[in-house]
């Protein structure tokens, strides 16, 4: 069962959540604020982190890059839609997903879910995903991306991909030369409805291409197709 | 959300110079020239008045005085009763003393005119009342008349006998008086040829009076103007202490008043703003806590006695309502904030359209008419919300069957037009106008509704975000239609950033996409947020 790290300092949101996790089977360690949740983070190693923005002290997005820095863990922020600058500045401290406070236990849970789904597959089985055995190494110019073993590497090193990083750019990469819509990226990698927020898509394109790409003003694996989307290639 | 509110323009006044008889400055001038005329020409008829007067005074009387001395001096020698030629000489005699003047004599005895070939021409006559004066009345007479155009002077003197008894003698003269009238008339035309002068040179005090007058009221109304389009922070400069400059002051005044009363108003205003904004987020944080435990409710609700069951289940469901109540009164805020920002893409309306009945699992319930291939450049989220609400809409205030219909643009049209239409009993015509406002009840005995209240204004909002509009109307066939009218390509002109928007921090961004990639890497308008 997930383990699950729970930063908030509201405490009766605190309890709650932590309620509506556990009655789901997870473990939930709660933090009341930021530096509280950093310390528990190595001793409790959760796999997943629920951070508030709002915090006393260090605030979310501080929190957020720090994780960020060492750990390549999921992190979902719970902010309020249309605190639009908030929702940017968490994306791009590397959060994967947001949760519009108030939600339903329900609602948690799904989001959760869908973060720690390991393989993306795209949407029509791919020669790759079809093959038994173990994949090969997929080889896409410097960039090598091992679906199995869930790693990507660039000219020999190992690249530090957050989770909805990694699942973007399988799911692209699955089918180089395919567009695909913001909206379509949304309902694939991040499992939102059709109408989800497409910065989510946008901020993480824009992560992804700073650690894969030589010069991410001029992306060659992570292409934008102006009016319609991305696509990964063609090299 | 409310833009603030813009002050119409006011008219603007009439510019002063087309009306010639209506501006200012022409009554001054006007009114100095009268003045001006009416002085000279009182100040002519008085000097020609007394002038005359005095001339024709002096004259006469040495006329008079000369007249009577010579009558005096010459009379004693006259034997008593005179013959003709005795007259006739006396009468030469006083007309040759006439030195000064170039009198014409005429001598009465009894009466009775001496026939002479000099003197006074025989169809003369004196005035009747002259002659009674002097022959009944004894007593010298003068008098001014005017005869064939040219002025004289009569005069009649009875003439005395030594003992100073009355005689039956008396001498009548005539005096031109041409050259005194040419004196006044000199006098007069003098005034006249002053007068033209003095009513041109009055022009100019006139115009400089006006001018004086006109420039500080030109700057009133140029100021009155300013305060009109809403620059409250204007000021008049007080010079003088004149009336104009009370005016000035006064005017000072009320536009210091003005402005105190609109910043209140605008405090006020957005205070209200704020307390609405704040008491919406305050009451998120409770709400977050009750709605992560309301399924934790639901699930255990089966196992716990009816009425406690019920009373937990209401609860959970009234939770629920409250965080969509508190959800749609944020987003008001952030519409009446100006901070809702479109986050604009290229979608297939058709396909939108569709996901948002999915969504809802109103594929069922609803006839769909979508062409496919029509492409928007817009907010889809927004969209989403304005085709939910006006869909959900329909769903329940309406009738079933609901109909979505997208219209294909003609080619090169710029407009996307969506009907959502139901087959309910339509809306009330006088409810109509009103559909759209915050928390409008239509039936105000209707029970309250599942939604907040707010469903209709938000759409509207979002529309008119996109910069459409949107319009409720009933069909002829019955039932209502709601129409939302969008600009296709959003975004391309840039809409105005409303006041107190902030820009978004990385607004820079992927605002000038290159054919391939974009300016920092950013995906397809990352962050570009057209704040309206």
């Amino acid at each position: 069962m997930p383990r699950v790290l729970l930063i908030e300092d509201d405490a009766a949101v605190r309890d709650g959540v932590t309620l509506a996790l556990r009655r789901r089977g997870h473990e939930v360690a709660a933090a009341a604020s930021g530096e509280e949740g950093l310390k528990v983070l190595p001793g409790f190693r959760p796999d997943i982190v629920l951070l508030d923005l709002m915090l006393p002290g260090k605030d979310g997005f501080e929190v957020c890059r720090l994780i960020r820095a060492e750990r390549q863990l999921p992190i979902i922020m719970l902010t309020a839609r249309g605190d639009d600058l908030d929702v940017v500045l968490g994306l791009e401290a590397g959060a994967d997903d947001y949760i519009v406070k108030p939600a339903r236990g329900e609602v948690l849970e799904a989001r959760i879910r869908a973060v720690l789904r390991r393989t993306a597959l795209p949407a029509e089985g791919t020669p790759a995903a079809a093959e038994p055995g173990p994949a090969p190494v997929e080889t896409y110019g410097e960039l090598a991306i091992d679906r199995a073993g869930l790693v990507v590497g660039k000219g020999g090193q190992d690249l530090a991909l957050a989770p909805s990083e990694m699942k973007l750019l399988l799911f692209l990469s699955a089918t180089p030369g395919q567009v695909f819509s913001r909206q379509q990226l949304l309902e694939q990698v991040w499992e939102h409805s059709y109408h989800g927020d497409a910065r989510l898509v946008d901020a993480c394109v824009m992560r992804l291409r700073t650690k894969i790409e030589d010069t991410p003003r001029s992306p060659r694996y992570v292409q934008t197709v102006r009016g319609f989307g991305y696509r990964f290639g063609p090299l | 959300m409310k833009r603030p509110r813009r002050w119409a323009a006011l008219p603007r006044l009439g510019r002063g110079n087309p009306q010639l008889l209506r501006g200012l400055r022409a009554r001054l001038v006007v009114g100095f020239l009268v003045v001006a005329a009416v002085s000279a020409l009182t100040t002519t008829l008085l000097t020609y008045q007394e002038a005359r007067n005095a001339i024709l005074q002096r004259s006469q009387d040495i006329a008079v005085n000369d007249l009577r001395a010579q009558v005096n001096s010459l009379a004693p020698e006259l034997p008593v009763p005179p013959t003709k030629a005795d007259l006739e000489s006396f009468r030469s005699q006083l007309e040759r003393s006439g030195t000064s003047r170039a009198w014409d004599i005429s001598v009465h005895y009894r009466g009775v005119g001496n026939r002479s070939s000099g003197g006074l021409p025989p169809h003369f006559v004196f005035p009747a009342g002259l002659r009674e004066s002097v022959e009944k009345r004894h007593v010298p007479v003068f008098q001014r008349v005017a005869r064939d155009g040219s002025p004289s002077l009569l005069i009649g003197m009875p003439v005395r006998q030594t003992d100073g008894t009355a005689s039956a003698l008396s001498v009548y003269a005539r005096l031109p008086l041409d050259a005194e009238e040419g004196n006044v008339e000199a006098l007069v035309s003098a005034a006249q040829r002053g007068a033209l002068p003095v009513l041109v040179l009055t022009v100019i005090p006139a115009l400089l009076a006006a001018r004086g007058v006109l420039r500080p009221v030109r700057g009133l109304r140029q100021a009155a103007g300013r305060i009109a389009e809403g620059k409250l922070d204007t000021r008049l400069e007080v010079k003088g202490a004149d009336e104009l400059a009370d005016l000035s002051r006064t005017f000072n005044d009320m536009a210091a008043r003005l402005e105190e009363s609109m910043a209140e108003l605008r405090r006020l205003e957005s205070n209200a703003r704020r307390f609405a904004a704040d008491v919406s987020h305050e009451l998120r944080t409770p709400l977050a806590a009750m709605s992560a435990v309301t399924d934790v409710l639901d699930e255990d609700a089966d196992s716990l006695d009816p009425d406690t069951a019920s009373a937990v289940r209401l609860i959970s469901q009234e939770t629920g309502k409250l965080a969509r109540m508190v959800e749609d009164l944020m987003e008001v805020s952030r519409f009446d904030a100006g901070a809702a920002a479109l986050h604009l893409d290229e979608v297939d309306v058709a396909e939108t359209i569709r996901k948002t009945l999915q969504a809802r699992a109103w594929q069922k319930r609803v006839a769909t008419d979508l062409p496919a291939d029509v492409r928007a450049r817009l907010d889809p989220r927004r969209l989403d919300v304005v085709v939910a609400n006006l869909v959900g809409n329909a769903l329940h205030h309406g009738g079933e069957p609901v109909r979505v219909r997208l219209h294909a643009p003609e080619p090169g049209a710029d407009r996307l037009l969506i009907e959502i239409s139901d087959s309910g009993p339509g809306i009330d015509p006088e409810v109509l106008p009103h559909v759209f406002e915050r928390f409008y009840k239509a039936d105000s005995a209707r029970a309250r509704s599942e939604g907040s209240g707010l469903g209709l204004a938000i759409a509207m909002e979002n529309v008119r975000l996109h910069g459409g509009v949107m319009r409720a109307a009933n069909s002829p066939e019955g039932g209502a239609v709601f129409t939302v009218d969008l600009p296709l390509r959003q975004g391309e002109t840039p809409t105005r950033a409303a006041e107190g928007a902030a820009d978004p921090p990385d607004g820079d961004r992927a605002a000038g996409e290159t054919a391939d990639g974009d300016r920092d890497g950013a995906g397809p308008e990352a962050g570009k947020e057209n704040h309206v």
